[in-house]
């Protein structure tokens, strides 16, 4: 046996099905490689011993038609997980533990995964860089000075430094895309309502959205495949058939019109995201995709409407974190209102304090109809601009990040310069869409960078199809020194 | 029915004044489940059993809507004759509190799912229009316990997510009586309707009392407080009446009235201050992100439409022109759904009008008295029918009925049986009457002959003597007759 952890999750899959290695052998592998990463810190809780036991029982009795037979899969710490502390990267959860499993994690082992741990993440994923976590900042396999991008940069680092064959996150604002372009690996926003949130430690509930993150587009299209469907337990959950996503992948995306969006230049980018832009283009126009200059006019406006509505969602989903019923509790204050004080200071981080209190402003009666109502007016344009645009065509190409992995940080001080980078990321999850980030090459200093394909809602096959051409063509290779172990 | 006149005014010195009364009534939705959970809904549980992780606001819980609570909000809103919303949204009411899981109360804020409406009230000055101005759909809040201990304060969240629906009323009401009137109006047609069981000491229906005063004339409202949370008609009554008089009495003064949130409380019988208007909370409402706004297909407000029950408006109308009573009986007997079920069923078998009043009379006198309600009456609707039927036939008398009543309530049993079996049949044959009047005569000749010589008061005493003589069964009417023609004689 080679190394198998460095290799894709149908391929694992494909070595489990033929028995070339058993899920216990698997498992021991992973957790071989997860104990000599501590360095990465991408996990704050592991569930080996769980996992050990759910592969021998995998072993003694194996069912290979399911799509992640015999395959243990860790998870962003925000999926509630049934007897093992979902922490949020709170400390205000750092001592909960849910006796539900989220719906998305269900579906995983019903498909035949199991739990191998849960990976670290921004506080409440309040972030783009995974500095935010009470459980300490991650680090990017790329480089031990660099963020791993955020908010699934547990997912991301873990999942690039080959500690899980494959891993969820949620993106509320490109906490799926910007950390898989930050780590070269590939990341799926799905459209809103195609994966249940129920059980999922809420952000801000309009936009959050649950995806894979994976090595391969195809690993993507079966881990989609995996975890999403309708449930009738989240009111926001789209009815409709299930789908075959791997089954159904092509590599032919001859004469589908690809729309570039003009607004996606923006001002000091560097030359590099141009020029990866324009070698995307190419390979497209080469596998007989036809491009369309398209226009988006509402981009600009993008990131201030989505810094208003995901801080008001937030201001009011997080105020059930008031030491009442569960989590974290301050033992100082002598009535009511100064233990909710106390355990809020305490238990919260700045960035969702800076998020709160945002969106407590934005909300406030003489404030709302110039923020909040606004900036819902504004989010109806965004959506227009990409209906508008798909009747011209069949899924939009543009940079997944305005730039590569930074320095850890780099940024920390500077929120505003922090929230720039999402401005790819966020139309996306206002107007509801489906987006897939892939690693299309690295900059100078050989960090990796990604391409966005956006696509129509509930268009997530096409994607991955156009997605699973580009990276037969790209030649991108993701060739990582394990310089931690 | 003679028409008094409207006359609660309050006398200052300055002038007279009106008072301007506007209602939210709460009232607990009837469902097995809560508004947005599969929580059982049953009062009187213990503390903290009925509560599922949505309810106690778990991370990753959302809510999904219960369909028999949107469609018990439809029925009331038809019932109050109101302009039903295809469209309406959930918003959050966000604000902290220890019995409030999520840190926000789910509620309809600028689009609620029942407009306008009306409501009549029957008035001893004639019928009075109250307008309804909206019915929304919220979740109740859990219940914190500050006397369990010195220290700590403990929460029940066992009513924490039931569905209620907000009755808000115009500011029409004038008075305590009609705000009597009205808050029984709302529950006999929530009742009827099957939407709220109205019952106020579970804290099913409770309201908070808006009121303002102005002198009579003023075309504008004065500046109103609204009483928090009252949970009997009670002390709504009181409260106003307290209320309205310290507003006087504070503008005689030349003083002005703060608008404010204030607190009934019931021991001192006063209302006092909780909250001023520039203390007032910023809820910061916003769309609830979790739910889709709430669209109604046209089809399934007809089809409720449709399957409504009589409400008690008609009913009283029907009441009137098929069974011949007067308003005042049409509405007692309709007041209640129960009661005119047991009516409907009595009238059926037996005399219209009599059934009417016996029972308004001894019925209600009975049940009131036992503390029991129509549906657990001792005496069945067609053992009462059989009692009224065997006054109005002549066989037993009004006098016998009332113990033949006592007894049925006693023991349950069918009135033909207990006149029976006890021999309490009417003796209306004339000639076994004329026999027992003669020996009554011959044994009593003094008083004969001073009837005959005027002094006519002497007839009750003979009446009184063949009562007593036939244990009290004598027909009425018969013995009258018989010994007037005797006495004559």
């Amino acid at each position: 046996m080679s190394n198998i952890t460095n290799q894709s999750l149908s391929e694992i899959l494909e070595s489990i099905k033929s028995k070339k290695i058993s899920s216990l052998e698997l498992t021991q592998a992973y957790i071989k490689n997860i104990e000599n990463a501590k360095k990465l810190n991408a996990f704050v809780t592991t569930t080996f011993d769980q996992a050990l036991e759910n592969a021998k029982k995998f072993d003694n009795k194996p069912n290979n038609e399911q799509l992640l037979s015999g395959v243990p899969l860790a998870v962003k710490d925000l999926f509630c997980t049934e007897n093992v502390k979902t922490t949020a990267g709170s400390n205000i959860l750092n001592n909960f533990v849910p006796s539900y499993e989220s719906t998305v994690t269900k579906n995983l082992w019903n498909n035949g995964a199991f739990l191998l741990g849960k990976l670290n993440c921004d506080e409440f994923a309040m972030g783009s860089s995974n500095e935010t976590s009470f459980f300490g900042n991650v680090i990017n396999p790329i480089g031990d000075h660099l963020v791993p991008g955020g908010s699934s940069g547990g997912s991301s680092s873990a999942l690039a430094a080959d500690l899980t064959p494959a891993t969820i996150g949620t993106d509320t604002g490109g906490s799926i895309r910007q950390p898989a372009s930050f780590t070269g690996t590939v990341g799926l926003k799905p459209t809103y309502g195609l994966c249940s949130r129920w059980g999922i430690v809420a952000f801000a509930s309009s936009l959050d959205q649950a995806g894979p993150m994976t090595k391969t587009v195809n690993d993507c299209s079966i881990m989609l495949e995996a975890m999403s469907g309708f449930d009738e337990k989240d009111s926001t959950s789209i009815n409709k058939k299930k789908e075959t996503y791997s089954k159904n992948l092509k590599d032919n995306i001859k004469g589908l019109k690809i729309g570039i969006p003009k607004e996606y230049r923006v001002d000091n980018m560097p030359k590099e995201i141009d020029e990866l832009w324009e070698k995307g283009k190419k390979i497209l126009k080469d596998l007989g995709a036809q491009l369309i200059d398209i226009s988006l006019p509402h981009t600009k406006y993008a990131l201030p409407t989505y810094y208003i509505v995901a801080p008001a969602e937030a201001s009011s989903n997080l105020a059930r974190y008031d030491g009442v019923r569960y989590g974290y509790r301050s033992q100082k204050g002598k009535d009511l209102i100064e233990m909710y004080e106390n355990t809020r200071s305490e238990g919260f981080g700045d960035e969702v304090k800076r998020r709160i209190l945002i969106g407590t402003y934005v909300l406030s009666s003489g404030y709302y109809d110039a923020y909040y109502l606004k900036a819902q007016k504004v989010r109806q344009l965004i959506k227009k601009d990409f209906d508008d645009s798909f009747t011209k065509v069949d899924a939009i190409l543009t940079p997944s990040t305005p730039s590569s992995a930074f320095k850890i940080g780099e940024k920390t001080n500077d929120p505003v310069s922090m929230y720039l980078n999402d401005i790819f990321t966020v139309p996306v999850n206002l107007a509801g869409l489906p987006a897939l980030s892939l690693p299309a090459g690295l900059d100078k200093q050989g960090y990796p960078l990604g391409l966005q394909l956006i696509g129509k809602a509930l268009d997530e096959q096409k994607i991955l199809n156009i997605g699973y051409a580009f990276e037969k063509n790209c030649g991108y290779k993701n060739e990582i020194k394990k310089w931690w172990s | 029915m003679s028409k008094e006149k409207f006359d609660y005014f309050i006398n200052g010195e300055k002038g007279k004044y009106e008072v301007v009364i506007g209602l939210e009534v709460h009232a607990q939705v009837l469902s097995n489940s809560k508004l947005f959970s599969g929580s059982s809904t049953k009062f009187g549980a213990d503390p903290n059993k009925q509560v599922s992780l949505i309810d106690s606001a778990f991370p990753g819980m959302l809510p999904v809507i219960n369909e028999e609570c949107v469609k018990q909000a439809v029925r009331t809103g038809l019932g109050l004759n109101a302009k039903i919303n295809n469209y309406s949204v959930f918003d959050r009411k966000n604000y902290f509190y220890a019995d409030l899981p999520q840190g926000y109360q789910i509620s309809q804020y600028k689009n609620p799912i029942v407009g306008e409406g009306k409501v009549l009230l029957d008035m001893p000055y004639g019928s009075k229009e109250i307008g309804i101005e909206r019915l929304h759909l919220e979740q109740d809040a859990g219940k914190s316990i500050h006397d369990m201990d010195p220290s700590s304060t403990y929460v029940d969240l066992n009513r924490s997510g039931i569905a209620l629906m907000e009755i808000v009323s115009k500011p029409h009401l004038r008075s305590p009586d009609e705000v009597n009137a009205y808050i029984k109006k709302l529950r006999t047609i929530m009742r009827y309707l099957g939407t709220c069981d109205g019952n106020m000491q579970e804290g099913s229906l409770r309201a908070d009392v808006n009121v303002s005063v102005r002198k009579v004339g003023d075309k504008n409202f004065g500046t109103r407080c609204e009483i928090k949370n009252v949970n009997s008609i009670k002390f709504m009554q009181m409260a106003i009446e307290y209320e309205a008089n310290r507003q006087v009495e504070l503008l005689e003064d030349g003083k002005e009235i703060d608008q404010e949130t204030r607190l009934f409380d019931t021991k001192k019988n006063e209302t006092r201050s909780m909250r001023s208007k520039e203390d007032a909370h910023d809820y910061r409402y916003f769309p609830d992100p979790d739910l889709l706004p709430l669209k109604l297909e046209q089809k399934l407000i007809d089809d409720l439409k449709k399957s409504l029950p009589e409400l008690p408006d008609n009913k009283k109308e029907r009441f009137i022109q098929e069974y011949g009573l007067n308003p005042y009986e049409a509405n007692v007997l309709v007041s209640e759904k129960e009661i005119s079920d047991y009516y409907e069923e009595v009238a059926k078998l037996s005399d219209k009008k009599l059934a009417a009043t016996w029972m308004m009379g001894d019925l209600f006198a009975m049940l009131n008295d036992k503390g029991l309600n129509i549906s657990n009456s001792p005496i069945s609707a067609k053992n009462f029918a059989e009692l009224v039927q065997s006054i109005k036939s002549g066989e037993i008398s009004g006098r016998i009925a009332k113990e033949v009543f006592e007894i049925m309530v006693e023991s349950g049993d069918n009135p033909k049986k207990i006149i029976e079996s006890k021999g309490m049949k009417q003796q209306s044959d004339p000639k076994e009457l004329e026999k027992m009047i003669n020996e009554i005569l011959s044994k009593n000749k003094d008083k004969v002959d001073q009837y005959k010589a005027g002094k006519e008061k002497l007839f009750g005493f003979f009446v009184g003597q063949v009562m007593k003589l036939s244990g009290g069964k004598a027909n009425p009417q018969l013995t009258n007759e018989i010994l007037k023609k005797l006495l004559k004689g």
